[in-house]
């Protein structure tokens, strides 16, 4: 497992465009790649088809341009499809440690958190502007603060939002969700209790 | 917010208890595991040395790279790295005393295929599942999610995933269908009305009188499809018809058992006087059967018109997507999708790999011959489906159209086994994902259509409207000409 701090108040680096809307969990993690029963390689696979041209060597996309990013900055209903988790952990095993994008497939976001990583909706607009600025800036410090929720690049800073459940996760330590769910086992058996297809039987 | 909603009910009836980061703690009463995404769970749950709160209410089968030739489906699998995950699956369901319907136990299948004819899945409960097709266990009035691997370790150590509630929509699906129109053509509408992404932060709720009118395995094919929406879950309250499907099976209590279930199964359906968040109404009187033109689900169109020009859409991004698709599907804008030449036909699948299924595909292919440039696989949804389409027969009207009949898996879909699309190859697909690379290969194109739409391409080695292939309405049918004179 890659390591990392229980309490993800900010994070930063150098960023990534991820150019399109509906960008889908084949291609950026496609499913021949799955076939490992364990996450350890993933980052080999990340956008495998989309980063090769047909000769099978490195094109221009921006994950070839921009290697050594930690903020990948995404369009519009990001991680839409596959609910597999294989995905944000090959970006996440690529360096990347927090997103900004327009708008998140639902499983997308929440294996994000699963993941730790941040993962912070802003407009079209902003979104597009810090696109830009990375192309002119490829070296340039981009700082999500989960806290404050805002991401500061050059000399500007921008708010963003990051869903509540996400922020509270992130900033308290709390997004391992098993040790917090594991706590509760009582009441959980009284849930079951409860249920009448479960008494059914 | 809404209100008196089933999903509202089975929520609060599932809610453990409110979570320090404001999720919900939710209970999760049918917990579906399958090889792919389930090894990666086990191993961190053995890491942290914890067990299965709840073997008795976790089942597994293997379906992903289940090999669907006879001869591949011995153990060991030829191919290593299938067999290092079934081998996994095998090991982890044997420790942890969960019910593995493996090979051997000839209930194999589709984890969404398999629960819902047991009789496993049940109104009223919530299922999750480590594929995000798991919305299609929603027919049944249940909630059902996909989740990540990381939320499968969560449900095997405690039974329960963090999550909050969505908003409800209800759709409301006016009009009857005509002949050779689907549940498949329904959805794939839905989603042409409401976007890739219009049901991201919602649940939908299905229902209006094409909905009420399906019998259960088309209720299946709707929910099924949800994800590819953006809704994460999608369901049908239950009813009569849902009774009456689930009365019998093996996994549903029998006698006075059963009537206290369907107690409680009637009393979750949404209130008469229940609100929504947001309700849509959809008509599909007078429509005529889907076909994707390009890289996702959202981009369909009716037989009847033609594929949209980049100009047509609103965005900049829109425009640059509808290229990209044309460009990927070698199509120009106003051509019409009938006669787009194929070289695969693929029937099965969550979605459309049931009974009902290849039975009016069946209806099509009798007398007919698969065009001789076709591949074509008939993959039954199910170990289950596929003795029940042999004992009627309908294998022998597959295999003598020119169908390869298989064993039960995910197969083509998404090509986690060894059939796939090979080079720039068209297939006409009664899956639910066209995004590219989807079944195994970069430049594969995939049409989704309805079971009997792919039996039409698969004779004509074309698009083709199902229609002509029906005696008393072929009226109905339309050619390409049809298409050119509307896209004039």
């Amino acid at each position: 497992m890659v390591d990392k701090p229980q309490h993800i108040t900010d994070v930063s680096g150098s960023g990534v465009p991820i150019y399109g809307d509906d960008i889908d969990t084949d291609q950026i993690l496609p499913a021949r790649f799955m076939k490992e029963v364990t996450f350890e390689n993933m980052a080999d696979y990340l956008f495998y088809d989309a980063r090769r041209d047909e000769d099978g060597e490195f094109n221009d996309h921006s994950l070839n341009r921009f290697e050594g990013a930690n903020v990948a900055v995404v369009n519009k209903n990001f991680g839409m499809g596959s609910s597999r988790e294989h995905a944000p952990q090959a970006m996440m095993r690529w360096g990347i440690d927090g997103i900004v994008g327009e708008s998140y497939a639902e499983i997308f976001r929440d294996n994000c958190k699963s993941l730790g990583i941040p993962a912070a909706t802003a407009d079209h607009e902003t979104v597009t502007e810090l696109q830009e600025w990375i192309e002119d800036n490829p070296d340039g410090d981009i700082e999500i603060d989960v806290e404050t929720e805002t991401v500061t690049y050059g000399d500007t800073t921008v708010d963003v939002e990051i869903d509540d459940a996400m922020q509270e996760a992130l900033v308290e330590g709390i997004w391992d969700t098993t040790s917090l769910m594991y706590s509760n086992m009582s009441k959980v058996e009284e849930t079951v209790a409860d249920l009448p297809y479960v008494e059914a039987e | 917010m809404s209100d008196g909603t089933l999903y509202d009910k089975v929520w609060d009836r599932h809610k453990v208890t409110e979570l320090p980061n404001g999720q919900d703690q939710l209970f999760i009463g049918l917990h579906l595991v399958h090889e792919v995404t389930s090894p990666q769970a086990f191993g961190m749950l053995r890491e942290r040395d914890l067990d299965v709160a709840y073997p008795e209410r976790t089942f597994a089968t293997t379906d992903h790279i289940a090999p669907t030739t006879e001869e591949k489906r011995k153990r060991p699998l030829e191919d290593d790295q299938a067999e290092k995950m079934l081998d996994a699956l095998d090991t982890n369901t044997a420790e942890n005393g969960i019910t593995f319907f493996d090979f051997e136990s000839g209930k194999q299948g589709i984890t969404h295929v398999v629960a819902p004819e047991l009789g496993l899945t049940q109104p009223g409960m919530t299922v999750a599942c480590g594929d995000s097709h798991t919305a299609t266990h929603g027919a049944f009035g249940s909630i059902g999610v996909g989740v990540g691997t990381s939320q499968i370790r969560d449900i095997l150590s405690t039974g329960c995933i963090a999550a909050e509630k969505q908003d409800v929509r209800r759709i409301e699906v006016e009009g009857s269908l005509g002949e050779g129109v689907y549940a498949k053509d329904i959805i794939l509408k839905i989603i042409q009305q409401l976007g890739v992404d219009g049901g991201v932060g919602h649940v939908y709720e299905y229902g209006g009188p094409a909905i009420e009118n399906l019998g259960m395995e088309g209720r299946l094919a709707v929910c099924n499809m949800s994800i590819e929406g953006g809704a994460r879950a999608g369901y049908v309250n239950p009813d009569e018809t849902t009774y009456e499907y689930l009365e019998g099976r093996e996994y549903v209590p029998e006698g006075e058992a059963f009537e206290e279930l369907k107690e409680y199964w009637g009393s979750i359906a949404s209130d008469a006087d229940a609100e929504y968040d947001d309700v849509v109404t959809i008509d599909v009187d007078d429509m005529d059967p889907m076909v994707t033109w390009g890289i996702n689900p959202g981009q369909v169109v009716e037989v009847s018109e033609p594929v949209p020009a980049p100009a047509d859409f609103e965005t900049e991004t829109d425009r640059e997507a509808a290229q990209k698709a044309l460009d990927h599907m070698d199509l120009e804008p106003g051509q019409s999708m009938l006669g787009y030449d194929i070289d695969v036909a693929f029937l099965g699948t969550c979605t459309n790999g049931r009974v009902s299924d290849f039975r009016r595909a069946a209806e099509i292919l009798e007398g007919h011959t698969v065009d001789e440039d076709v591949r074509a696989l008939a993959v039954p949804g199910s170990e289950t489906v596929r003795r029940q389409c042999e004992a009627e027969g309908i294998d022998e009207t597959f295999i003598e159209a020119g169908f390869q009949w298989r064993r039960a898996g995910c197969s083509m879909c998404l090509a986690m086994n060894e059939d796939s699309l090979e080079g720039d190859e068209a297939a006409a697909s009664s899956s639910n994902r066209n995004f590219i690379g989807r079944q195994g290969s970069k430049d594969g194109r995939t049409v989704l259509m309805s079971p009997v739409m792919v039996a039409a391409a698969a004779i004509e080695g074309e698009v083709t409207d199902v229609r002509r292939f029906y005696d008393d309405d072929q009226a109905d049918a339309l050619t390409a000409d049809d298409v050119s004179e509307v896209a004039d």
